[in-house]
């Protein structure tokens, strides 16, 4: 195994998914851990780029880094309250958190250490994104559209539901 | 060539992280942003197998657009229902969420 750019970009990305996410965990303020979960988004979407999926990889930029980061930091602003009172740290279920965590990972860990995957590897290289919109708009159109209508249903339940209520 | 199982490690890492902070975190919006990590962690899985893989594919890729839509969408409705429970109960403590249990 030598030691190859993609080998280096691999870990880089990686890195930064990973400690984005422990960040998320271990950081104290909440307008921390959303940005540093934007951390994690961004090095996410390098790990698409080096699976040649560019398309999801701006995607992924696009509506995780940008939108849904951007919108849960506005979602923190609304909510703030000023009298912050630190609850009692209930150990006993963090301890119990950590160990499903732990088990679950550990569980998947094992498995994929365990299985000899297979190695082959398609053709993605070239034309990419047109693939991509052939197949949905042949194959996929069906659940293209009801994507499309889950969308609209979202936004109207998430305007209505925002709304103050009462007002005319 | 990076192999398949180091994409897969990462995916596993990342969904365990976020299960941790399903679980511990005491802030609505922090939830949310945990349900998030999962979800890209099985993204980062069906991208990888749609260039790996029994039957490589691009239809993985496809896949992955449609679970970004529903994500999108279910975080817009989170934040909403979080929004709503501000203004009646001014808290987003997951642990004062309990209109239904009284």
């Amino acid at each position: 195994m030598t030691l190859t750019g993609q080998y280096v970009a691999f870990f880089l990305f990686a890195l930064m998914a990973i400690t984005g996410g422990v960040f998320m965990i271990n950081l104290n303020k909440v307008i921390h851990m959303v940005l540093s979960i934007g951390l994690s988004f961004f090095g996410v979407a390098g790990l698409f780029v080096i699976l040649h999926a560019e398309y999801l990889a701006f995607v992924q930029v696009l509506i995780y880094a940008g939108a849904i980061t951007i919108m849960m930091a506005m979602g923190t602003m609304m909510t703030h309250h000023a009298t912050a009172e630190v609850l009692p740290r209930r150990k006993w279920h963090t301890f119990l958190a950590i160990i499903s965590a732990i088990t679950i990972g550990g569980f998947f860990l094992y498995g994929i250490y365990k299985i000899t995957w297979p190695s082959e590897m398609a053709e993605l290289n070239d034309n990419n994104v047109m693939a991509i919109g052939e197949k949905i708009f042949t194959n996929y159109v069906i659940p293209f559209e009801l994507a499309s209508i889950l969308l609209l249903v979202a936004l109207v339940g998430a305007i209505v539901l925002a709304k103050k209520e009462g007002d005319e | 060539m990076v192999p398949l199982n180091a994409y897969l490690a990462v995916g596993a890492i990342l969904f365990s992280i976020g299960i941790y902070g399903v679980l511990s975190k005491k802030n609505g919006i922090i939830v949310l942003l945990s349900v998030e990590l999962m979800l890209n962690a099985v993204n980062i899985n069906l991208v990888a197998f749609s260039k790996f893989g029994l039957y490589p594919n691009i239809t993985g890729q496809i896949f992955t657009v449609f679970t970004i839509t529903v994500a999108a969408a279910e975080a817009a409705v989170g934040l909403a229902i979080l929004m709503a429970l501000y203004r009646n109960k001014a808290t987003i403590n997951v642990n004062e969420i309990d209109i239904m249990k009284r």
